[in-house]
């Protein structure tokens, strides 16, 4: 196999299938991920967008098709699992935090246990990372004494400090109240102006719209359409995505 | 001083002949007092390290790839936990004691290789070990299965995510059933009086016997000093729950 050079897409999904026992929930899935590219994927409920996201970093299994990333086939038996999730970092709906550990311990705990780096190196750009999704002054907090909003960004720097070429990020906002959604798009919308890889499950349209270079939607396990943003909202051609649309927006 | 409290003791005893503090004025009887106090102390603690790592490795087998590892394990704690302790003890020290080798240090005496006290270390950490597994596992079973997938997201093996993050929050679950195990393993130490451990109760009945007189005295003793041990525990269980509190967690 041809080793993966950057003009290559850094994540490539084809043709993917994934059932849990009869119910499939993916009917053969196929999207490509440029490297900086940021990628929306939107759709009802129970259409197989978070399934699809978890596929990337082998959290699910597949039954067929192939997913790549940088090259390397992600559901390949003699992948070496541990070494893909250091290259793909994940957040989650319900951030998942480590609650026994601060803001700061929970970022620093995957470089220094995984990565085996120097601990006051990780210390530095733990702090660095906390600055950067805007928590200073919060390194010391459990996340049992943060906000909803502020846990997320914790979860999102604790991602990030695995230094990570791709982020998926699994409706991140969804258990947010609303005046806390916004800080939490903000960060995101700083990582991707800083060239970060992003795969979105959201709902957030307007967001969406303003920050992806594309959008995928997907119904009962295929996409249906998908486009530049503009185009997509602006112009969609399938009566299922404009219905979807019209409840949405 | 000592001597006005031993002659209080003695004139109370010729007056009050059911008040017979023997242990408190003579000192052989002092001495198994104590090293009946000792040795029970000494069961206990043993007890209780060897049945927290019985607990703590029968739970990570429980979780084992293994069918054959698992099903030892749940046949394990099925017979200790549902047989009586007495019972265990008996039949570790008779029925097993049959089968162990002996040696003889003199050329004379044969002398098992595991004494009486080794089988009631075994016996008992087994049986309060059966439990333990059980408490363990129910704290790693509340462990939310996505904060497990957030570690294994970020590239930790299935050890890491166990030391780093599963057992620490496990351990904080399970606190408050694990002290009430190990309190009733303190207590339960004095069955081993039936396989003639020299522990607390074994050398309060040795001094009743010999001075009925100083029955009353000494079940006192028995219930004071089992308070205290019990107290001790207890508290030092409690303190280590509070000291473990995570701010703002399960509140």
């Amino acid at each position: 196999m041809t080793p993966w050079t950057p003009d290559q897409p850094l994540v490539s999904i084809r043709n993917v299938h994934k059932s849990y026992g009869d119910i499939e929930v993916l009917k053969g899935i196929s999207l490509d991920v440029m490297k900086g590219q940021v990628i929306c994927i939107i759709g009802p409920s129970g259409s197989g967008k978070s399934t699809l996201i978890r596929c990337i970093n082998a959290l699910n299994d597949i039954q067929s098709g192939s997913i790549l990333v940088e090259g390397q086939e992600v559901h390949d038996p003699k992948l070496d699992k541990l070494a893909l999730r250091r290259k793909v970092g994940m957040v989650f709906q319900q951030y998942n935090l480590f609650p026994h550990k601060t803001a700061l311990q929970n970022v620093m705990m995957a470089p220094i246990k995984v990565l085996k780096e120097n601990r006051a190196e990780v210390e530095a750009r733990a702090r660095d990372l906390l600055k950067k999704v805007r928590l200073e002054g919060k390194e010391n907090h459990y996340p049992g004494e943060l906000s909803g909003g502020q846990q997320q960004r914790v979860a999102i720097a604790r991602s990030l400090a695995m230094r990570p070429d791709v982020m998926l990020f699994d409706e991140v906002t969804a258990a947010l109240d609303p005046e806390t959604v916004k800080e939490v798009l903000v960060t995101i919308k700083d990582l991707a102006a800083d060239g970060m890889t992003c795969i979105l499950v959201t709902h957030e349209m307007g967001f969406a719209r303003e920050v992806s270079d594309h959008v995928y939607f997907t119904d009962k396990g295929v996409i249906v359409e998908h486009g530049a943003p503009a185009d997509f909202f602006g112009n969609a051609q399938d009566p299922r995505t404009r219905a979807f649309l019209d409840q949405v927006l | 001083m000592i001597d006005t409290i031993q002659d209080f003791f003695r004139d109370l005893a010729a007056s009050a002949p059911h008040w017979n503090f023997v242990w408190i004025y003579d000192d052989h009887q002092m001495n198994r007092v104590l090293t009946g106090l000792w040795m029970t102390i000494k069961l206990s603690v043993f007890c209780l390290i060897f049945s927290v790592i019985i607990g703590i490795v029968g739970a990570w087998a429980q979780g084992a790839k293994s069918s054959l590892l698992r099903a030892a394990v749940a046949g394990y704690v099925q017979f200790f936990r549902n047989t009586p302790p007495l019972l265990q003890l008996l039949f570790f020290y008779f029925a097993l004691g049959q089968f162990t080798p002996s040696y003889s240090p003199d050329g004379w005496l044969e002398v098992p290789l595991i004494s009486s006290v080794g089988w009631a270390i075994i016996s008992l950490s087994f049986f309060a070990g059966a439990f333990n597994i059980e408490i363990f596992r129910a704290g790693i079973e509340a462990v939310p299965h996505s904060t497990r997938e957030a570690a294994e997201s970020l590239g930790m093996t299935r050890l890491q995510t166990y030391t780093n993050v599963v057992l620490p929050l496990a351990l904080r679950i399970s606190l408050p059933s694990l002290s009430a195990n190990l309190i009733n393993l303190v207590k339960t130490t004095n069955q081993a009086y039936a396989i003639a451990v020299p522990e607390l109760l074994y050398q309060s009945v040795a001094i009743w016997n010999d001075y009925p007189s100083a029955q009353n005295p000494t079940m006192l003793l028995l219930l004071v000093a089992y308070l205290g041990l019990v107290g001790i525990l207890s508290l030092g269980m409690g303190s280590w729950e509070k000291k473990l509190r995570i701010p703002g967690y399960g509140a």
